[in-house]
Order: structure tokens, then sequence, then C-alpha cells
């Protein structure tokens, strides 16, 4: 099984769901579409959505939810 | 004063600010930051630093606990919020005083109401000052709320009762959209606020914003005149004045006398500001919120009064009276701030983080730059993108313009992009010169006027 790693574009705060009380985007272990949007970066209190590169039958997040990320982080990884 | 240390809980050009205000009443600081902040210059300048936390500002700035902790291993004996972070939680100045230490602001049930949008109305009605054509507070459902608008007329605004800075608020411009758009608000109100409550107001077209600077100590009340705001871009400030221009001395005394109003029906203590929209051509202005902190805009007050609002909030914490009588508060001249963000102008305001590379900053009796920059300084992503204030006086509007043109001209900040060249266009505009501008003024100018002077850049708006 292939693993992809999805990693963060930008510097900020990774949050995995659009408000605080939504749902996450994604829960471990959910199958993901290439381009279905996995969570978002705060950069400067701008917000940027984070898309999956490719599809796969389980995701796995490696960066929790508010945590700070830098640019090329790994935020979660896709199995093929 | 009672108080002999205060702990700044904040970062960025404002933590510094207060450091140096507090040093020069004698006070020791104590900075606290995030692990983001370790090397910043408030950090440096502090007479001790407290680590409270990872870069989020939720797990830090905003950490109540963690500040409190830090403030009582210090024995700090007062906490400065600063603007914006936990500096309007009421929460946090009532954990402040439970801890036994002074709160640089006014106290938590203050900030309690006048926080809330529809409570602070009401104070504000009872103190004299007019507010806005609109509901009486918060809307009881969607067809009172239609019946609220119709009888104002359109276009209105909606506004979530708790929400602030610019936030939470829609502009609907007839019957189907306000439909429409009422329940989609209620809900965003509650998702984002934790209160789904809402108000309607008139909206004012070609409105300027002017708002008052205002002290109190709890038993004497003052004001430091106005200051025009209406240069904003998605109802952000990036440019402000001290004082108002073309404001009749007759609509300028009863302006500032309501603000006055309104602090001593409160019992206010500390620096606020009661912020107004003004209708030149009917020349009424009406009431919109308080902010309970020391604003970002404070400098051009500090350059026309001659007094340091900083310094007269950690006093007034510490105990003391009011330093100046009305009598004593005077307009000398007049002052413009620039806020130079770390963003692109010539891509959508895109902030930017990164390394400053280059600092030259203009100086001079007549200029000021509030900062927290310095050469290598790497500019976190994780808070506002406020990098400084360049703030410039003249004995006059037009020579204060003319010093700004000077001093934007020997500001260079390198390494980033920055909103310098933004300054430099506004600055040099027919229009911002003869103070031809309303709150909705920039963001059409900027589909334009900055395109207009960027020859040199490759990349247009």
């Amino acid at each position: 099984m292939s693993k992809q790693e999805t990693r963060s574009p930008l510097p900020g705060i990774f949050y995995r769901k659009a408000t605080p009380d939504s749902p996450p985007y994604k829960n471990d272990g959910d199958a993901v579409a290439a381009g279905d949007t996995i969570g978002l970066i705060e950069v400067m209190k701008s917000f940027h959505e984070v898309k999956a590169e490719v599809s796969g039958s389980a995701i796995r997040f490696v960066v929790d939810n508010e945590d700070a990320v830098m640019a090329g982080d790994v935020l979660a990884e896709i199995e093929g | 004063m009672t108080i002999r240390s205060v702990l700044v809980a904040n970062r960025g050009e404002i933590a510094v600010r207060i450091i140096r205000a507090a040093k020069a009443l004698g006070l020791r600081t104590i900075q606290v930051y995030s692990a983001a902040d370790a090397d910043s210059l408030a950090v440096r300048l502090a007479d001790e630093a407290v680590a409270i936390g990872p870069a989020a500002a939720k797990k830090s700035y905003l950490n109540i606990e963690a500040i409190i902790e830090a403030a009582q291993k210090t024995k700090a004996e007062a906490v400065h919020p600063g603007y914006g972070f936990l500096a309007e939680n009421a929460d946090f100045a009532d954990a402040v005083v439970a801890a036994g230490l002074r709160f640089v602001g006014p106290s938590g049930a203050s900030i309690r109401l006048l926080g809330d949008k529809v409570a602070a109305r009401e104070a504000a009605r009872k103190a004299g000052v007019p507010t806005v054509p609109g509901s009486d507070g918060r809307v009881a459902d969607a067809n009172a709320a239609a019946a609220i608008a119709r009888g104002i007329g359109f276009p209105v605004m909606i506004k979530a009762a708790a929400g602030g800075g610019g936030r939470g608020i829609r502009i609907i411009q007839d019957a189907a959209e306000f439909e429409r758009q009422f329940p989609q608000a209620s809900a965003e109100a509650a998702a984002a606020f934790g209160d789904g409550g809402l108000y309607v107001e008139k909206v004012i077209a070609k409105a300027r914003h002017i708002e008052v600077q205002i002290l109190g100590d709890g038993r004497n009340f003052v004001h430091c005149f106005e200051r025009e705001c209406s240069l904003q871009r998605r109802r952000q400030k990036v440019w402000e004045e001290a004082p108002a221009f073309r404001l009749p001395q007759a609509i300028r005394e009863k302006l500032c006398a309501s603000a006055v109003a309104l602090a001593r029906s409160v019992g206010y203590v500390g620096a606020g500001t009661v912020e107004y929209l003004y209708d030149e051509q009917a020349q009424d202005f009406y009431f919109i919120e308080v902010n309970t902190r020391i604003q970002v805009e404070h400098p051009v007050t500090e350059m026309i009064t001659g007094i340091d609002l900083v310094q007269e909030m950690l006093k007034i914490a510490g105990g003391d009276p009011l330093s100046v009588r009305q009598e004593d508060v005077a307009i000398a001249g007049h002052a413009i701030e620039c806020r130079i963000n770390a963003e692109d102008p010539f891509k959508d305001f895109q902030p930017w983080p990164g390394t400053v590379e280059r600092l030259v900053v203009p100086d001079g009796r007549h200029v000021r730059f509030d900062t927290m920059l310095f050469e290598g300084y790497a500019v976190p992503p994780f808070y506002d993108s406020l990098l400084g204030k360049l703030v410039v006086h003249g004995d006059t509007r037009e020579q204060c313009l003319s010093r700004l043109s000077d001093a934007l001209a020997g500001l260079e900040i390198g390494g980033i992009p920055t909103t310098v060249p933004l300054h430099r266009a506004l600055a040099a505009d027919p229009d911002v010169a003869t103070g031809n501008v309303h709150t909705r003024f920039l963001e059409k100018w900027l589909e334009t006027g900055l395109a207009a002077t960027s020859g040199e850049k490759e990349v247009a708006l």
C-alpha cells in the first residue's frame, strides 16, 4: 500500500474544521478524493484551504487541530 | 502610584509600546511570550520574560490561566492587556482582579456592559448619545426584524450582538435579500460568537468614522478630542488622523461631550474610545460602539494633545486620579498614522510573513515609528500582520501630509512586502489631500488608485 504525504503550503495555524463548532473536514480513516478540503491554514488571520492532492482509502492526520505548522510540514498521510 | 510592576499580556508593537511607557514610570516590566515570540523585541526589552505556551494564540496569549500564573510567579502587581487578544475579555479582567492584581483597564462589569452591542447602545441612549436608527436591542425573530427594516428603509445592516471589529455585519439591499440573509446571519453569529443574537440598523451613506478618546478614573472623566478613521479596507482601519478634518467646532464640542457623558454614566476607569458614524451632509453623528481598551491608533491623539495615554492608563490602574483636567486638554496641530502591515498591496493584501533583511526608519521631531521590528527579525505567521505605525505631526494638515510623504520616502523595510507603497500613494492622492473620503472610499480607490501609481511594479492589482 502506498502512502502519500500532504504538506502545508504555508506557515501558520492548522485547523481541521471550518469553524470551532463544525465537524472536522475529515476524520482519521476517512476515504479522500483528490481536491477534497482536509483543513485550513491561518496565516496572519487570513484563511487558506488545504486540499488533498491524491485520492486514497484512508487519511491519517499527523498534526493536531490548532497546531502551528511551518511551510512544508507534513499535515496528513493518505493511503492509496 | 501604588504599583511597582506590570505584566504585558500582549505581543508585537503594542507590547513594546507598553514596556516603554511602564519603564518611563519606573515600573518593573514582565513580558509573557509564546514559543513563536521568544526572539521578540518586547522580550528583549522587558526586565523579565515568561514563556506561556505554544505559538497558537489560543494556547498562549488567550490562555487566561497561564497568564495569571506567570503574573503570580513573577509577583507582578498589574496586567496590561494591550489591544486584541484578551483586552476586551471581561472574564480575564475579573480573573486578574480575583488573583489580587490590578487590571489596566475598566472593570469586568464595564467591559461586559459595553462589549454587548445592544446593552452599549442602550447605555448610550440613556446618556443622551445619538444612536443609529434601528431595532432598539436584539430582534425577537425574522418577522419582527423585517418589519423594523421596512420601517427604517433599505439598505440596512444586520449586526451580530456579540460581534465587533467589523465582524458579524451584513448590508442588505432589499426585503427579499433580508428574508434570505437573516437566518444565515443568525446561524453564523451563533457559530462565530456563541450568541445568535442580532440587531438591525440603518446604513448611513458616505459616512465618516470618527471616534473620541476618553479617560476616566471612576470619578473624573475627560475626552482627548477625536480621531478620523474613515480610510478602511474590509472594515479594518488603514490610516488615521487627529483631529477630524472639516468638523465644525460646535459639532466637535457636542461629539466629545457625548463621549464624556457616556463614560460618566458607567463610571468608566481607564482609557477608552467611543466610536461614531458621522453624516457630514446632515452634520449628524451616531454612536457605534465603545472600545474598552487602548486602540492601535492612539498615537495620533498623543501627538496633538501631548498626553501619554499608555502612561495615563498605568497611573490610573495604580490608583492615581486623572492627571489632566478637561481645560488642560487642547489640540495642537495635526497628526496622521499609517498602519504598516506585512501584506502585499499589489496582491490583494495577501499577508506575508518573513524575515526583515533591512530596516531604515525616518526620524526627526515630528516623526514617530511604533514598531517591534529590527533587522533580522522573523515576522511569525501566527498573529496579525501589523508591523508598525508611522505617525507624523504638522502644524496644519497640509504640513502634516507633506512631512508624511517625506517620512514614507525615508521608511524602508526590506525582505518582506509591506503596505508602505499603499501609503505613499494615498499621501499623494488629491481626494485624501482634500479629505474627500468616507468609510467606503478606500475599497473603491483600490480598484484603480494603486494600480495607477504602481508603474514600477510588474504586477497590477
